[in-house]
């Protein structure tokens, strides 16, 4: 008899998302493209585990450069859909790696029906020939507002975040709460008489319809993807406990002023972000054919904060969350924004082995080998700046050196530290160049 | 009480400083003398920060503790003597396409407390916007920020544009945030990256010729 979920180790249930991930619900067009998928994929996953596979795994997160690599600019694809699969498809028949899902370009105009605030992009809040969206950061979250978060995060999310980053949903600010358990359909006739909500209504039903048009192209992307054998890598996104309160909710400064006025109050809720975005990031990873959970990383960082802050405010919380999706048989693959020295290294070192992926942009491969060399998986880091400024000599020079220093014993993806844009696209083959050359075990 | 207040704030103790700064107000003491006092304690954080004792949120929070002590000491300034003695002119942008401003911030009240007078352009700075500040301050030291890949672009053709009015020669200029790094300096043909708010206060110093 099969095992239960229940009775599985995390290893064991791991491997029940690797069978689903080999064996991807869409049908591949033909035999050749089903081997090329599992010989793609089987790569990944050995270096994930920490074998030898048969070569260095490759992944491009190549972000706006798949359109200014097929001759448009970022603003084109944002607005004019019909743009974005035939630089996609171009982009996958260029450039060889190990995974592909579909690219990253969100629908800019359901954003602006909605009045999205926590964006600017080429268009909107930026010139035209803006080459990446630009993250707005504000205090969407009052610094009397944590136990509210934390007691009702529905509530929370209703009527003070959700109208203060969505504009279109500002009639919420004012309704009473939606806790009881009753009068759901009356308040919801309510809301229905009241012309602000009307209209409201009518403005999510008009950026839903745009929305089709838009998912109807990334769909389209994901199957040209699947169609060419690329197993896709993105099963879930979650961001670290600290990152969320410092991105999204309080800001860098609102975040450092809790760091010193109410350290206790910050500490609590990053407890209860780790327990809440546990079940979603499972829940998210459940829906998917991959169990790769994205975790970009941002203020835990050498240029943000010093180890003994790291070790209190950063690490313990988003160790319990890394835990606790690890335990229902995802892989989080962490990108480090910045670079992580030997002590944050080690600190980070003590995960069970290879649970985990670190993908680095500008931490010292070396030492990065060195000490989690037998405990996680790495990959990265051809820098964003490195494609921009230097030839496709260099660029292939400096990832064999790469491959020369990571890659033995297995355990290293080839990939770069960040999205990219306008960057040379040889500087680009010479990293896959390099890949297939030097990256044979 | 002056030695303790100078310390308290290079120790981020915000009660005590507010506490203080407001006793020191109340017993008439010159507002000038609690300005530059505040001035002395973030020499001491700016050092703490270079030594690598402080990291950015101590940064971050001193700069918080320095705009309310100059807010309840502001209303008691007289007109005269407000405008205290600077070393020199520096301006300072996040070039265009980039909107981050938290690090432009930071080497903004770095710069000031080290005695630079600083025009702060702001973010999504145009080109041509940059090139008439240097102009028109005559500025010998431009501070160039930028956090993503787009930025290394606005910064070489910023570069090339301050060449063309003929303002580079007498120019330094330096770069620093997020993805920029001495490729990118090279790339931009700016004189020095600097990685962090106190190198910018270095270099500044360092081209000033001022210890």
């Amino acid at each position: 008899m099969e095992k239960q979920w229940s009775e599985m180790t995390w290893q064991e249930r791991r491997e029940e998302r690797f069978k689903k991930w080999l064996n991807p619900p869409a049908k591949l067009p033909n035999p050749a493209m089903e081997k090329l998928y599992k010989e793609r994929l089987t790569r990944m996953i050995k270096a994930i585990k920490m074998e030898i596979p048969d070569r260095v795994p490759m992944h491009l997160a190549a972000n706006s450069f798949v359109a200014y690599n097929n001759g448009y600019t970022l603003y084109d694809v944002l607005y004019d859909y019909s743009k974005i699969k035939p630089s996609w498809i171009k982009f996958l028949e260029e450039f060889e790696q190990d995974s592909a899902d579909a690219p990253g370009f969100f629908a800019a105009r359901v954003y602006e029906i909605l009045d999205y605030k926590v964006n600017a992009w080429p268009g909107h809040g930026l010139p035209k020939t803006s080459t990446l969206p630009n993250f707005v950061e504000k205090e969407y979250m009052q610094a009397d507002e944590y136990d509210l978060l934390m007691k009702d995060p529905f509530n929370f999310s209703l009527r003070k975040f959700t109208p203060r980053t969505w504009g279109a949903f500002e009639p919420f600010t004012g309704v009473p709460s939606f806790s009881s358990y009753s009068g759901l359909p009356e308040r919801l006739m309510m809301m229905c008489q009241d012309p602000n909500f009307k209209k409201l209504f009518k403005t999510i039903m008009e950026a839903s319809d745009e929305n089709v048009k838009h998912q109807k192209v990334m769909m389209e992307c994901a199957q040209e993807s699947l169609k060419r054998g690329f197993p896709p890598l993105m099963g879930g996104v979650m961001l670290a406990p600290f990152d969320t309160v410092a991105d999204m909710l309080r800001g860098t400064s609102g975040v450092v002023k809790d760091m010193f006025r109410q350290p206790q109050k910050l500490l609590e809720s990053l407890e209860i972000i780790a327990d809440n975005s546990i079940k979603s990031t499972v829940g998210m990873v459940n829906m998917a054919t991959s169990p790769i959970v994205f975790v970009p990383m941002h203020k835990g960082a050498d240029s943000f904060m010093s180890v003994p802050q790291f070790e209190k405010f950063y690490w313990p919380t988003f160790r319990k969350l890394i835990m606790g999706v690890v335990n229902e048989g995802c892989v989080p693959m962490m990108i480090i924004d910045g670079s992580y020295n030997e002590a944050r290294l080690k600190i980070i070192s003590e995960l069970p082995k290879s649970c985990v992926i670190w993908t680095m942009e500008k931490t010292d491969m070396a030492l990065a080998k060195k000490i989690l060399g037998n405990s996680a998986c790495i990959a990265g880091n051809v820098t964003a700046a490195m494609l921009y400024t230097q030839t496709p000599q260099q660029i292939k020079e400096y990832s064999r050196k790469l491959i020369e220093t990571c890659a033995p014993g297995g355990g290293y993806i080839l990939a770069l530290g960040s999205g990219i844009d306008k960057c040379n696209p040889a500087n680009l083959h010479a990293v896959v160049e390099a890949g297939l050359e030097y990256g044979k075990y | 009480m002056s030695g303790d207040f100078v310390n308290l704030l290079a120790d981020l103790k915000e009660e005590e400083v507010l506490k203080l700064t407001q006793q020191r107000l109340d017993s008439k003491e010159d507002p000038l003398k609690i300005l530059e006092d505040a001035r002395k304690g973030m020499e001491i954080v700016g050092k703490r920060f270079a030594g690598g004792e402080y990291f950015l949120p101590e940064l971050v929070f001193s700069g918080e503790l320095l705009a309310q002590v100059t807010n309840i000491v502001k209303p008691h300034l007289t007109g005269a003597g407000v405008q205290q003695k600077k070393i020199g002119k520096v301006v300072i942008a996040t070039v265009a396409g980039d909107i981050h401003d938290i690090g432009l911030n930071i080497v903004d009240f770095m710069l000031d407390v080290n005695g630079f007078e600083v025009t702060n352009l702001g973010v999504d700075v145009p080109i041509e916007k940059i090139v008439k500040a240097v102009k028109e301050t005559g500025a010998p030291v431009l501070g160039l920020s930028g956090f993503l890949t787009p930025a290394f672009d606005a910064m070489k053709e910023t570069v090339e544009a301050l060449e063309k009015a003929g303002l580079r020669k007498n120019l330094k200029i330096m770069i620093g945030g997020g993805q920029m790094d001495d490729e990118v300096r090279k790339y931009a043909k700016a004189d020095a990256f600097g990685k962090d708010a106190m190198a910018a206060v270095t270099l500044t110093k360092q081209w000033y010729g001022v210890k």
